[in-house]
């Protein structure tokens, strides 16, 4: 708050702010354009590469998030009960995160089981000899 | 009546017991206690959007490429990837920095100061809402991109296309697996192109991208864009406030501009998520 120090230097922090902020925005955005190859074309047959740059942006935008919450919303003066009650509950969101994506990955492994089954079944639609399904009707009505 | 009154109340802020009534939990004031759980609240509506979002995209085997999807911007540039959202980040980001600073021009009472940093803040909010509307617009009418059919479809095998589309597809051309294309709409109808697959030799047609993709955007950008609306117009009728004196008088002063600033920052933090979950992975 602004009573904790002097008024030119608290206003100078507000736009050493602005600052970080576009400077952690436009690296973000350099990146994610890396990772996808549009600054090297060659980078786009390096899987691996999304995977860093994904891992780079989030803890960037994490950092963003941290700056947002304590710089600017004074979270900072906040007496620490209400820091922990307020961003606390938030970790449960990790549990969700992790519980989600799998859920949605194990869809995606099922339709490509799905499809793969499906194709498989074209050659397998005959009965097999010997069993009831080849019995003339009156004798295969009798098994039920 | 009214010594009685204040003599009461030196008497309450005397009792030292945590529930006696005396004491401001977490020494923060209700107002500001309650935007803080309020914030909380949303975040985990947010959070569960995303979630959502992530959970769709993680099972489907293609998912429309962002940096093709948004790499459109006003006046006609095309193949831009990112360029204009990353504008549009730009302007709540200098919008939450002249809301802190009517928020220290509060804290020294100066109500001119105050009203000219929140006004800066509403045009920086009508300016985002008005880049949103544009994006909006040109996914819905140029595109035809709706909440039930998504044109942005991403190849998984390579081929060479029987015909054009008249937008930069030529017959011919070749194309390999994991590029995206746009089906575009003509008369009335999504104008598949067919093509032949150099895997199996199999002629077939483009196929339309994962159908959540156009309903988890425009659900989750607009959740977004409504907040952002509201957050205009709640700034809007506290300067208007700031700006008749009503706040002088007041034994809080100013907090009324604090607790806008608290949700209109949150907002911008969302939109760090939004911009992170739909733009740049």
């Amino acid at each position: 708050m602004a009573d904790h120090h002097n008024y030119e230097e608290v206003v100078k922090k507000v736009y050493v702010g602005l600052g970080v902020l576009a400077l952690v925005t436009l690296i973000e955005v350099f990146i994610s354009l890396l990772g996808k190859g549009h600054i090297f074309e060659s980078a786009k047959d390096m899987r691996w590469m999304l995977w860093v740059a994904g891992f780079l942006i989030i803890v960037l935008s994490a950092y963003k998030a941290y700056y947002i919450i304590y710089k600017f919303m004074h979270m900072e003066h906040e007496v620490p009960g209400l820091q922990v009650s307020v961003l606390l509950p938030t970790a449960l969101l990790i549990w969700g995160m992790i519980a989600f994506f799998q859920e949605g990955g194990s869809w995606n492994a099922r339709r490509q089981q799905i499809k793969d089954k499906n194709e498989k079944k074209v050659n397998q639609s005959v009965p097999l000899e010997g069993s009831i399904y080849h019995l003339p009707d009156d004798e295969f009505k009798k098994y039920f | 009546m009214a010594t009685e009154t204040i003599a009461e109340q030196t008497e309450l802020q005397e009792k030292d017991g945590a529930w006696s009534g005396g004491k401001e939990p977490f020494r923060a004031s209700y107002g500001k206690l309650m935007m803080w759980y309020f914030l909380l609240s949303d975040a985990f509506t947010f959070a569960g959007f995303l979630i959502a979002y992530g959970a769709l995209r993680f099972s489907m085997p293609t998912w429309p490429v962002p940096d093709f999807v948004f790499s459109t911007a006003p006046f006609g540039i095309h193949g831009a990837p990112l360029i204009f959202v990353t504008f549009m980040s730009f302007l709540l980001i200098i919008s939450s920095v002249t809301m802190v600073r009517a928020v220290q021009e509060g804290h020294r009472e100066n109500k001119n100061g105050v009203v000219f940093w929140m006004l800066l803040t509403v045009i920086g909010g009508a300016g985002f809402l008005g880049c949103q509307a544009w994006e909006w617009n040109n996914l819905i009418a140029k595109e035809h991109m709706s909440v039930t059919t998504n044109p942005f479809g991403t190849h998984i095998e390579s081929g060479v296309y029987l015909e054009g589309d008249g937008h930069g597809i030529k017959e011919g051309d070749t194309f390999n697996a994991g590029d995206s294309y746009l089906i575009h709409y003509h008369d009335g109808a999504y104008d598949k192109l067919k093509y032949k697959s150099n895997e199996t030799g199999e002629i077939k047609e483009q196929a339309f991208g994962p159908k959540s993709f156009g309903a988890l955007f425009f659900f989750i950008t607009g959740f977004h864009g409504f907040h952002v609306f509201s957050g205009v117009v709640f700034l809007l009728i506290i300067a208007l406030n700031a700006a008749s004196g009503l706040y002088v008088k007041r034994k809080n002063g100013y907090e009324m501009v604090e607790k806008i600033g608290l949700y209109w920052h949150f907002v911008d933090l969302v939109w760090v998520f939004v911009f992170l979950v739909f733009y740049l992975l």
